[in-house]
């Protein structure tokens, strides 16, 4: 198997009960390195894609391999976690820790790092996302920008192998859309980034996919 | 809504370690619900004075305060010494009302003023994120953690919401009057936030899982108890624990 294959999705369906199947025999391979973009309108299962990724919901059919292993249980997605930063759509239902230090060692804590270990990392990660001296401040009170740097900070910090990262640029005006973009730049990412923006997915992807009757399918 | 207006202070009693706080605010709420002399509570309504001149708050605000949650105090003014049996004082109408009555109403009034100015003087004076250290420091169960937290943290959001359906609604021209339409808007204005906060709720808890979560909230920073802090918090609890006796042992 190519150890550089990070996420290895094999005709893979699913469904929300009472609704059509809303993946059918889906396909998706992201190799490290790759920034791969999904366009596609409203309900045609892009989230839903991030979160069967996740183990957040479960798959009828079809297998999914991340990192090399198939994940089916609630316990194989746990390392999934660990390696994969996923960027939720609306920042404020990911940050709910008291003080940004806190918020961005909240995963770090629950994989084992120790307190100062963790320190030297919200350091680093909050430089990266050019919010240094963030730490005391409360995340609920920060510009949405900021707050979505700030997540980004938050699974940033765990040097995951790739990032998920759920329209990114939605809501944001032109100036925090250039931050990002900024950000998104450094080399040695890998990300899927899902958006509704054709232009902004020109400047941080290099290969497109768009959702068509429950498969991917590269877009013009 | 909850705001933060007493924690920017700088007073003694802000810099004093939140555990023991919330340890004094505990135990000064128990014994002053629990006394039942008005020289006793009177005293502790005296130390509540002190805690809040001491933490230096803005009495304007603390006044707003007091005042809203006195008109609950007031209903009892107009039931109690009316109701209560005992020596006459006066009368309006066929009303009577007697001393043991007022006396009662007097003592609820103290205590429950006490009880509120000591709160704010040791707990407000913290942000709502030491608190919830503390609390966890002091061995409370993770769910009450998270609970006293999050509710919080995402009544604000939840708060932003209902403004985002009101404004909605007055966009479209609503205007609250007494008739059905008026209740049955509002109706499905809470219903729209109660789904909206479980949807909210069900998204929080995904972002938590996928950050390693499994139902333990660590913490980062531990707090650090020094000598003047003890040697406060054991100034308290003894005056606290010496009007206590005084008051049951029959000498006042």
């Amino acid at each position: 198997m190519d150890e550089n294959i990070i996420i290895d999705i094999k005709r893979l369906s699913f469904g929300y009960p009472g609704k059509p199947e809303l993946l059918d025999k889906f396909e998706l391979r992201v190799k490290k390195g790759e920034r791969l973009g999904i366009i596609g309108p409203n309900g045609c299962g892009k989230t839903t894609v991030f979160y069967l990724i996740m183990g957040l919901l479960k798959a009828l059919h079809g297998t999914i391999n991340i990192l090399g292993r198939e994940r089916s249980r609630e316990n194989d997605f746990i390392e999934v976690r660990a390696n994969i930063g996923f960027l939720f759509q609306d920042s404020d239902n990911q940050l709910f820790c008291p003080s940004i230090e806190e918020e961005i060692a909240f995963g770090p804590l629950n994989f084992g790092y120790k307190g100062h270990q963790v320190k030297d990392m919200i350091k680093e990660v909050l430089n990266t996302v050019g919010l240094d001296g963030y730490e005391k401040r409360i995340p609920y009170t920060l510009s949405g920008g900021e707050k979505r740097r700030l997540a980004l900070a938050t699974i940033l910090v765990m040097k995951p192998k790739i990032l998920l990262l759920d329209e990114p640029e939605n809501g944001l005006d032109e100036d925090a859309v250039d931050k990002f973009v900024e950000i998104l730049q450094e080399p040695g990412l890998s990300y899927i980034i899902i958006s509704q923006n054709r232009d902004f997915l020109k400047r941080t992807t290099n290969t497109l996919y768009t959702i068509k009757q429950g498969r991917a399918i590269m877009a013009k | 809504m909850i705001y933060n207006d007493f924690t920017s202070g700088d007073s003694f009693i802000h810099r004093f370690d939140p555990r023991i706080k919330i340890l004094i605010a505990l135990f000064f709420s128990i014994i002053t619900a629990l006394s039942n002399k008005i020289p006793a509570i009177l005293s502790f309504f005296v130390l509540a004075i002190i805690l809040v001149l001491i933490s230096k708050l803005k009495f304007k605000i603390l006044f707003s305060r007091l005042t809203i949650v006195n008109i609950f105090i007031l209903f009892i003014w107009f039931i109690l010494p009316f109701s209560y049996p005992g020596k006459i004082v006066f009368h309006i109408g066929s009303l009577q009302a007697s001393r043991e009555g007022l006396i009662n109403a007097l003592e609820i009034t103290l205590k429950y003023n006490a009880i509120i100015l000591c709160n704010i003087a040791l707990l407000s004076t913290n942000p709502i994120f030491q608190l919830t250290h503390a609390i966890r420091h002091l061995g409370a169960p993770d769910k009450f953690v998270h609970l006293f937290f999050l509710i919080h943290r995402y009544a604000f959001v939840i708060f932003d919401e209902y403004k985002c359906i009101r404004d909605a609604l007055r966009a479209r021209g609503f205007r609250p009057k007494t008739n059905f339409f008026t209740y049955r808007t509002y109706a499905y204005l809470v219903a729209n936030l109660l789904l909206k906060s479980y949807e909210r709720s069900e998204q929080v808890h995904r972002a938590m899982i996928c950050r390693g979560f499994t139902g333990k909230y660590w913490v980062l920073e531990h707090f650090a108890l020094k000598w003047r802090d003890i040697f406060v918090a054991i100034t308290i609890f003894t005056a606290i624990t010496t009007l206590a006796i005084i008051q049951w042992m029959k000498i006042l």
